[in-house]
């Protein structure tokens, strides 16, 4: 399986891109494909701080529920609205539609300190 | 345990060629899903979806004494069956506790299989043969296939494959017959609400049954179903899952499934302590519960009312159907009625819930 390379990756299957000075955040499909259909996305409110890999959301599977881990530290800027409705994008569209928010990053090189695609794809198939 | 040591079903090839993910489940590898839960729980409210079973277990006991062995380890009135019919019933122990949900079939005068939950086989022969010692019993688990055909459309597929007419088998009755050429035992019932047949077999043609009922099944929109949308179906029907919902640490009664228990037929183990259980009022009932939001209430979270633990979580899921989270929880007598507002607690997690009827969802097709 191989991942998209114009994103970084942590250990907790999250996704951060920076552009245009935000850092926008979600999961992976390695996640996705753990958890099944999601039907409900818990995210923060926009203002809010968020520390590096601490909780800042839930997504909620049928069978099960898992915390989102911020990979970096930042501020809310934006978080995607479309999900309330259709939280089936997280599923459909992991690494496009179905992102969930958007941080002013603390530091903007923090992105670059996570890992790679390559190194992503290896810790999966280390695990697996 | 380790994933060597997981028990897999005939039908294991054929769930990796569907594209299965597979998930141990009570010591076996099991396909949870194929497309997704969301789908394959609809299709088979809609249209029919096909289960593998086989991991569950099948005891027969046959001979003079069969009828007693049966009726003194079970809960229901197995005398009540006639050949030809099958019965929802429990193993309890002495004490009430529950050793293991199953379903009865009367083969014969004296001769009837007892069809049990895949993770509680070894357990369950060790105590039907210690119990009943002087039965001829026969463990046909591991020789024995067992698909599910669910939904409204189930009986027309069946029909359609098999060498006799199925729409003549009532809710709870079955036939013998041949299925795609391969002789079964052809059940009516099901775990999901919906009309449908559980098909037992030879576990040599477990393959070729599966296949053919696949291939059969394409007009009428099949889709193959893991478990996790087995659950989410049986949980909207309010159905029991041994090691959530019940198990020996819970009784009959108190879990809302009275009806399986014959206090006035005679004696069976458990009867005497259900007797006292029931003379002396229950604590706490199993209730349905729906959350107003879309957080879920989950196996073992903690229930309160007022601010005050009374109960726990014993399944939940997100409802395909309703679009909402429901769940069952035991929760003490005083919070038992119906509406009460309660909270399911989980870290700092507050989930406003309330007590609702069971079975969650209505107007599934079955007979």
């Amino acid at each position: 399986m191989s991942y998209p390379d114009d994103v970084r990756y942590t250990a907790e299957h999250e996704w951060a891109r920076l552009e245009r000075g935000l850092v926008t955040i979600g999961v992976t499909s390695y996640a996705t494909e753990q958890l099944g259909d999601v039907v409900f996305v818990e995210l923060p409110e926009i203002g809010r701080k968020l520390e590096s890999m601490k909780p800042f959301g839930v997504v909620e599977a049928v069978k099960t529920v898992s915390d989102l881990f911020a990979p970096i530290a930042g501020e809310v800027a934006e978080v995607n609205t479309a999900l309330a409705d259709n939280p089936a994008l997280v599923n459909q569209a992991p690494f496009g539609d179905g992102w969930m928010i958007r941080i002013k990053p603390a530091d903007p090189t923090a992105v670059q300190k996570l890992m790679s695609s390559e190194e992503y794809s290896r810790m999966i198939e280390e695990h697996a | 345990m380790s994933e060597s040591s997981l028990r897999r079903t005939p039908l294991y090839d054929a769930h990796l060629k569907a594209g299965a993910r597979m998930v141990p489940f009570g010591g076996w590898e099991m396909p949870v899903q194929y497309t997704g839960i969301v789908e394959e729980h609809r299709k088979v409210r809609s249209r029919v979806g096909l289960f593998d079973v086989s991991h569950m277990g099948e005891f027969e006991v046959d001979g003079p004494g069969a009828l007693d062995a049966v009726q003194r380890l079970t809960t229901n009135d197995a005398a009540a069956l006639e050949v030809g019919q099958l019965q929802y019933s429990l193993l309890c122990y002495p004490d009430g506790g529950i050793v293991d949900d199953a379903t009865v079939y009367r083969l014969g005068p004296e001769h009837f299989m007892v069809t049990v939950n895949a993770s509680n086989i070894d357990k369950d022969w060790a105590w039907v043969t210690e119990q009943a010692p002087d039965a001829r019993w026969r463990n046909e688990s591991a020789a024995t296939g067992l698909i599910a055909v669910q939904g409204p459309r189930a009986e027309a597929l069946v029909n359609r494959l098999a060498d006799r007419d199925v729409t003549a088998i009532g809710y709870f009755r079955f036939a013998r017959g041949a299925v795609g050429g391969v002789s079964a035992l052809i059940s009516r019932s099901g775990y999901t609400g919906e009309d449908g047949f559980e098909l037992y077999f030879d576990v040599k043609d477990a393959a070729a049954v599966w296949e053919g009922v696949m291939k059969a099944g394409a007009p009428y929109g099949i889709e193959a179903v893991g478990l996790g949308a087995r659950d989410t179906l049986r949980l909207e029907m309010g159905y029991m899952l041994y090691g959530n919902d019940i198990d020996d640490s819970t009784n009959p009664l108190e879990a809302g499934i009275g009806w399986t228990v014959k206090l006035d037929r005679g004696d069976f183990i458990g009867r005497d302590a259900l007797l006292r259980i029931k003379q002396e009022g229950l604590t706490r009932r199993l209730v349905g519960i729906t959350a107003d939001g879309r957080r879920v209430p989950r196996h073992e979270m903690v229930v309160e009312a007022g601010g005050r633990p009374v109960g726990q979580v014993t399944s939940g899921t997100f409802s395909p159907t309703l679009e909402r989270a429901i769940a069952m929880a035991y929760v003490e007598r005083g919070s038992a009625a119906l509406d009460t507002a309660l909270d399911v607690v989980s870290g700092s997690t507050r989930i406003p819930a309330r007590v609702c009827k069971k079975p969650f969802h209505t107007g599934g097709s079955h007979k």
